[in-house]
């Protein structure tokens, strides 16, 4: 087949290199959205050596 | 488990940006257009890489699955999880971006009468049964040993499959890479190297990403289990994905 023109061409190698990008994007989404779930797990046991520490704090002391 | 794998993560982000950004400069201000299919070959640029860094992440993956098997460490498994994980995604890009590029030039998405493609299909089809095959075992161990053992065998069978269709005399892809040089010019061979290489350096930037991500939710789930005391807490969900 003989070489495209470069308005056709371009469109098709335009389009090769959006997938990449898209695809590059979809991955660091995938990976915020981890991100957001590790920090939520931080939260809770944030949380949980809070309460620990308070619970620690109420007991009476002999 | 006390690797960190988050270690050099910014310098190796930081070079691969750079690289991706040099690599695709040369392909649109350095490499000269392609005398037989002209502006649209710049396209290889991208979809070989793709393949490429695909097709050794997963031999990658068979290699941590026999050190896996040697040594019982489940950070290999992991490793390995992630290699496979991450070569199909870009299995998935180079089959796009190819099929873009035969469109192109032959008129047509795909083609059954081609080794390289259906081979590199075999070979993709072949990864895609790896996470099914990890979430029908629920017992960690033997998901782990399982794994390992395909990916082993499916990693054996990578270069052999390469080989296959290198040693057939019927195909039609262009061949521009050979032991005896190939038929690129310099320029074009320079910036395919350089391809290449961010291409390499982003899998192995990714890898170590989503193997800090892995170690960091596992670290913090252990943690969260051993301070609530709670048996509720103790119950994972069931999932492809390796535990430590």
């Amino acid at each position: 087949m003989p070489a495209l023109p470069l308005d056709t061409a371009g469109k098709y190698v335009a389009a090769a290199y959006l997938v990449f990008l898209a695809l590059v994007l979809i991955y660091v989404a995938i990976m915020a959205g981890r991100l957001s779930r590790i920090e939520k797990d931080l939260e809770e046991v944030t949380e949980l050596l809070e309460q620990r520490a308070g619970e620690r704090e109420t007991v009476p002391v002999d | 488990m006390n690797a960190v794998f988050g270690r050099g993560l910014r310098t190796l982000s930081l070079l691969t940006a750079a690289l991706l950004v040099g690599a695709f400069a040369l392909v649109f201000f350095y490499a000269p257009n392609d005398a037989d299919q002209g502006f649209i070959q710049k396209i290889f640029y991208l979809h070989v890489p793709l393949a490429i860094v695909a097709l050794g992440g997963f031999v990658a993956g068979g290699v941590y699955g026999i050190r896996y098997l040697r040594t019982g460490d489940r950070l290999h498994d992991l490793r390995s999880y992630v290699a496979i994980h991450l070569s199909l995604i870009l299995a998935v890009g180079a089959l796009v971006t190819g099929s873009i590029w035969a469109r192109g030039s032959w008129g047509v998405w795909w083609t059954w009468d081609e080794p390289t493609l259906v081979s590199f299909l075999i070979v993709f089809l072949l990864y895609a049964c790896y996470q099914p095959l990890r979430f029908s075992i629920e017992d960690p161990e033997r998901q782990a040993r399982y794994a390992a053992v395909f990916s082993v065998i499916a990693g054996a069978f990578v270069p052999l499959n390469f080989m296959a269709v290198r040693m057939a005399q019927a195909y039609v892809h262009p061949r521009v890479l050979s032991t005896t040089g190939g038929s690129m010019p310099g320029s074009m061979r320079l910036t395919f190297a350089v391809a290449v290489l961010a291409m390499a350096l982003l899998f192995v930037t990714l890898w170590k990403y989503e193997l800090a991500s892995k170690s960091a939710t596992f670290r913090l789930r252990a943690l969260k289990r051993r301070l609530a005391g709670d048996e509720e807490l103790w119950t994972t969900r069931r999932s492809a994905a390796p535990t430590l």
